[in-house]
Parts: C-alpha cells; sequence; structure tokens
C-alpha cells in the first residue's frame, strides 16, 4: 500500500485558512461532524463532571433504592439508591482514559516496533512470528489474562487492553516501511550518509502519520469496548469507580425491573464508539488516497 | 505448493509455541501461591512445602515449562485449583453450548452478511448501499452486552416470545434449543456480521470493476449468474479470510454473551474461572481457543494454496 500524504509547507496557509478549510471539509462530511460534536460534549461532561449533575455518584439514599427515571433522578436510582445519571457522568471519565491512553500507548509503542521490524531485516521474522502469536489469542481473553496477575486498577486495565491493540499497529506501520523502503527517497537518504534513526524519524515516520491516525481511532473505539466488556465481567474497572460496563454489571441482576439501570449506560457507551468510528470513517476516507478514487468523485 | 503449506505449517507451529509459553509465563507471574491455596488455611510450612514439591512448582521455571508443555502434548491440562478436578474433563463438559452457539452464529452471519455486501456494492454509493453501511458502524459501535440486553428488554421482557436466558441441548429438545439461543446468536452475530458485510462490499467493489465482469455484461449475462458467479467467486479470499480471522472477534464475544444469557458453555467456565482465580482453566481455556483460531486460519490458508492457483506466498 503506497501512501504519501501531502506535509503543509512553511509558506503554505495560514490558521485562518487552515482552520476554514477543516470546516468546509467538515460541512462535506456531516457524519464526521456528528461523530466530533458527540466526542467533544462527552469529553466536557467527563472534565467538568460535577457541573452536569447536583448528585453524588457515590451517594446512597436507601429510601429511594430502584426508582424509575423521574424528574428528580433523570435516569432513575440503582439498586442502592445512588443517582444513575450522576453514575453515567462520571462513567464517561472511565471510558475515554482508557480510550485515549490506550490509542496513544497503543500507536507509540506499535510505531517504534514496527518501524525496527520493517527496517531491520534481522529482528523482522522474529518480531513479526511474536506479533501472530499475540493476534492468535483473542483481545478480549487476553486482556483478562493480564488483569488477572495485577492487582484490579485502571491502569492494570489499560496495559491490558493495549497489549492486544499493539500487534495490528505494529503490521500496519512495518508494511507502511516495507514499500517506503524501497522508495527513491530512501535511497537518495542513505546515499547522502543518512543514518538509521535519521532515515527512520525524518524520512519514513512521517509518512506514517496518516494512516497511524485513522488507526489510532479504531484502536481507541476497540479500547473502550474492551474495557467496559471485561468491567462487565467483573475483571476490569475496581466497583468503587463508576464505569458504564460495571454500572451495567451491577444493574444486570435486575434487568426485569429496572431497565434503566442498564439501558443508559449502555446508550451512552454506544453512542462514544459509534462516535470514535464515526470519526475513524471519516478521516481514513480522506487520508486514504485509494479509498478516495473509489468511493467519491470530489 | 507443498512447499508453501510446509511453511505455513511451520509458521502455525511457531505461534502455538509462543502463545503456550506467553500463557505460562503470565500465569506464573500469577499472584498468590498454588501450594498455599491447595494446602489451605491450617497447613504449616513443611505441608506447602510437600505440596510444591509434589506439583513440581519448586523446580526451575524453564523445566516447569517443558513439564506443562509435555504435559499438554498428552492431552493434560492439568487441574482445576478450585474443584480439584482435570481442566480437560471440565473444558469437554462445556464445550458443547459454545460450538452450538458459535456454528449458528457464524452460519446466520454468513448468510445474512454476505447478500447484503454483495447488494451494498452492486448499488455502490446509492441509498441502499448508505444505510447498509451505516448499520456496519453501528454493528460494530453498539458493544455485545449492551445489544443482548436490548434483544432481552424487547424480545423475552416485552412481548415474551423467547426465555430471558438459559440453554437447552438441540439433543434434547431441538425447538427448545432454538427458542433459546436465537437471541444469544443474534446478539454475537451483528459484529460479525457488520464485519463480513463491510469487506463482501470492498472486494465485491473491486471484482465489479474488473474487465471481465464488463466482458460478462457485454455477452448479456443476467445480473444474478455476473454478481454471484463471477464476481463473488475472484472476490472470496479476502471474504473467507475475514471469516477465518473473525473468529477471534467471536470467540470474544462468545465469553461475554454466554455470560448475558447465563449459558453453561466455555465462557462462563473462563468467567467464573477469572473471579475465583483458577489460572490452570484460564490457561486451558486460553491454550483452546487459541488453537481453535489458528487451526481454523491454517485450514482457510491451506484450502486457499490449493484451490486459487493466483497464490503464491
Amino acid at each position: 500500500m503506497a501512501v504519501e500524504t501531502s506535509v503543509p509547507s512553511a509558506d503554505g496557509p495560514g490558521w485562518v485558512a487552515r482552520i476554514g478549510r477543516a470546516m468546509r471539509w467538515l460541512r462535506r462530511h456531516p457524519t464526521v461532524l456528528a461523530g466530533l460534536t458527540i466526542l467533544l460534549l462527552v469529553t466536557l461532561m467527563a472534565l467538568f463532571a460535577p457541573l452536569f449533575t447536583i448528585y453524588d455518584p457515590q451517594h446512597l439514599d436507601p429510601l429511594n433504592r430502584l426508582k424509575p427515571p423521574s424528574a428528580m433522578h433523570w435516569f432513575g436510582t440503582d439498586q442502592l439508591g445512588r443517582d444513575v445519571f450522576a453514575r453515567t457522568v462520571y462513567g464517561s471519565r472511565v471510558s475515554l482514559t482508557v480510550g485515549f491512553t490506550v490509542a496513544a500507548f497503543a500507536c507509540i509503542v506499535g510505531l517504534a516496533i514496527g518501524l525496527v521490524s520493517g527496517f531491520v531485516r534481522v529482528l523482522d521474522p522474529v518480531v513479526m512470528r511474536i506479533m501472530d502469536g499475540l493476534m492468535a489469542i483473542p483481545a478480549i481473553l487476553l486482556a483478562i489474562a493480564i488483569v488477572g496477575i495485577t492487582r484490579s486498577s485502571i491502569w492494570a486495565v489499560v496495559v491490558a487492553v493495549t497489549i492486544p491493540e499493539v500487534p495490528r499497529v505494529v503490521r500496519l506501520v512495518r508494511s507502511i516501511v516495507l514499500t517506503l523502503r524501497e522508495q527513491l527517497f530512501v535511497d537518495a537518504a542513505v546515499s547522502l550518509g543518512a543514518k538509521l534513526p535519521r532515515i527512520l524519524f525524518v524520512h519514513i515516520m512521517p509518512n506514517t502519520m496518516a494512516p497511524l491516525i485513522v488507526q489510532a481511532t479504531y484502536v481507541c473505539a476497540s479500547a473502550i469496548i474492551i474495557e467496559a466488556i471485561l468491567s462487565f465481567l467483573g475483571a476490569g474497572t475496581p466497583p468503587a469507580i463508576p464505569s458504564w460496563g460495571n454500572m451495567m454489571a451491577e444493574g444486570r441482576t435486575y434487568v426485569l425491573v429496572g431497565w434503566w439501570l442498564l439501558l443508559f449506560p449502555g446508550l451512552f457507551l454506544s453512542l462514544v464508539v459509534l462516535a470514535v468510528n464515526l470519526l475513524g470513517d471519516g478521516l481514513r476516507e480522506t487520508l486514504d488516497p485509494r479509498l478516495r478514487r473509489s468511493t467519491s468523485n470530489e | 505448493m507443498i512447499a508453501l503449506i510446509f511453511k505455513r505449517l511451520v509458521a502455525t507451529a511457531f505461534v502455538m509455541a509462543f502463545v503456550a509459553f506467553f500463557v505460562f509465563g503470565l500465569l506464573h507471574l500469577a499472584p498468590g501461591d498454588p501450594a498455599a491455596v491447595i494446602a489451605g488455611d491450617i497447613a504449616t510450612k513443611e505441608d506447602i512445602d510437600r505440596i510444591r514439591a509434589a506439583l513440581g512448582l519448586d523446580l526451575p521455571f524453564h523445566t516447569q515449562f517443558l513439564n506443562w508443555l509435555g504435559a499438554i502434548m498428552q492431552g493434560n491440562l492439568g487441574t482445576s485449583i478450585f474443584s480439584g478436578r482435570p481442566v480437560s474433563q471440565l473444558i469437554m463438559q462445556r464445550i458443547e453450548p459454545t460450538l452450538a452457539l458459535s456454528t449458528t452464529t457464524i452460519l446466520l452471519s454468513v448468510v445474512v452478511a454476505i447478500p447484503l455486501g454483495i447488494v451494498a456494492a452492486w448499488r455502490a454509493g446509492s441509498w441502499i448501499d448508505r444505510t447498509m453501511m451505516g448499520f456496519a458502524v453501528l454493528g460494530f459501535s453498539v458493544p455485545v452486552f449492551v445489544f443482548a440486553y436490548l434483544l432481552i428488554m424487547v424480545f423475552a421482557v416485552q412481548l415474551k416470545l423467547v426465555p430471558v436466558m438459559g440453554y437447552v441441548s438441540p439433543f434434547k429438545d431441538l425447538g427448545g434449543f432454538l427458542r433459546a439461543i436465537a437471541l444469544p446468536t443474534v446478539a454475537l452475530g451483528v459484529t460479525y456480521v457488520a464485519l463480513i458485510a463491510r469487506i463482501t462490499r470492498a472486494s465485491m467493489i473491486e471484482a465489479i470493476n474488473q474487465d471481465y465482469i464488463r466482458t460478462a455484461h457485454a455477452k448479456g449475462l443476467g445480473i444474478v449468474p455476473i454478481l454471484f458467479r463471477h464476481a463473488l467467486r475472484n472476490a472470496s479470499v479476502p471474504i473467507v479470510t475475514t471469516v477465518g480471522i473473525g473468529i477471534a472477534l467471536l470467540i470474544g464475544g462468545v465469553v461475554v454473551t454466554e455470560s448475558v444469557f447465563a449459558i453453561p458453555g466455555l465462557g462462563r467456565l473462563t468467567a467464573d474461572a477469572i473471579l475465583r482465580r483458577d489460572y490452570p482453566i484460564v490457561q486451558g481455556v486460553i491454550l483452546i481457543f487459541s488453537a481453535i483460531y489458528v487451526l481454523i486460519n491454517l485450514a482457510i490458508d491451506i484450502i486457499y494454496i490449493l484451490v486459487d492457483p493466483r497464490i503464491r506466498y
């Protein structure tokens, strides 16, 4: 897959023009706009959670257990009388933290391994067999096994979710490097006496950025889902921290009498993953020249 | 061709060896001393040491790993810490529901997704295509347990069409089996349908743009034989490959789906084992699942090497 990106030159359009261009691009991609809007809203919700609700997500109210949604409690209350809306708002912190940090970690680690594996012939077969092996273990089971050996905490979850995501990034970066290393500009750099780190970081790495950003969105979406599944199975975020996954785990016993316990965290979870996926699809359509040709004629 | 197949076999053996090493190493690092757990609360230090020696846990890491690997080769996956029964026996007891659910899901997904993908590719850019791909994105985005509970609330709690949860063996009561397996199959299938429909669309679009399709049109062939006989056959390699790779996704989903619907399969066994920190079971299940995944994909690759003359790895 040959990937070329236009690197904006120093004397290119200024910030104002660039923002204007981004706005026009967004107007042509309403799904990306929708995804970005949802993500922005949920990010604000996570950052300023106390401003969104008057309730404390941990406050117990034994007199108001399992109350359906009302003007007092928009999303109802749970089996301990806690406000479900407040818990849903605070739960966004876990999903977004895990999603963003796993995407960043997986891409940085995957980029480093992929660059080296693609350029250093001796290491390549070994690295790729290890990646194949990691990919052979279903992501959720691998994450469960890793969380199982550590103390249950958000950071254990982040590590456990990052490891299964790394091989896919490595494969992507490596495949790009393998096509790039045959290009003339790499030969030119080599013949000018450039050292390996310079070739990797100055000549190869910038060309991997566009597909890597697209991949990062998919890693983010997948990480949010895996965190929720781990928490739902009781192997993820500790119960003391409200997360959409463990809210549903606690609510599952009340599926017959308290639909709101499952519906609202599930809805927010799905919305956030959908927003990230829409963003990723839109970016891919624009950044991947191969796709642009076959899907639209703009 | 033989050399090619041999190369794939060797690569697969390496992958499985790595998986075994990784799984063993990971759970070797696990906190808690199995010998102490087995010995119980009132055991003396000598008791624990004796159990540790009996289990071979006092040996160096590589000896333990080789012993463990040797036992696995003979079908011995160890003993459950919690119940004291052989892991292989526990797995055999629980494998039927998991196989049944996976089979119905794969069948349903392929039957639904491939026609969807073909129609979307045939009418690429139209509202049909956009609607279907919209649903595919949605299918990727809604986690399996969220969708499972939506289905339960609508079809089991409100409409009372099917049981809320539980499992019935098809060998005992086929009707009951179909009613019980319907919701889990749909819930588990959604992501898989989305995955297969998308790859079908993408590879069909590529195939439809080829010259031989124009030739088929020119010689007056109807759209159905063109799409199914000419285009689909040529587009099938990525589709079948994705069906195989998607099995990893399916296996992860099985664990969750079984937990939601209280199906007594391997997924439930794993979920319970994790909560009880019963590592031999977790080890055994991960190994079995990974082996199934790797072997299915090996089989797909080999079949393609045999039937598709274009493939030269």
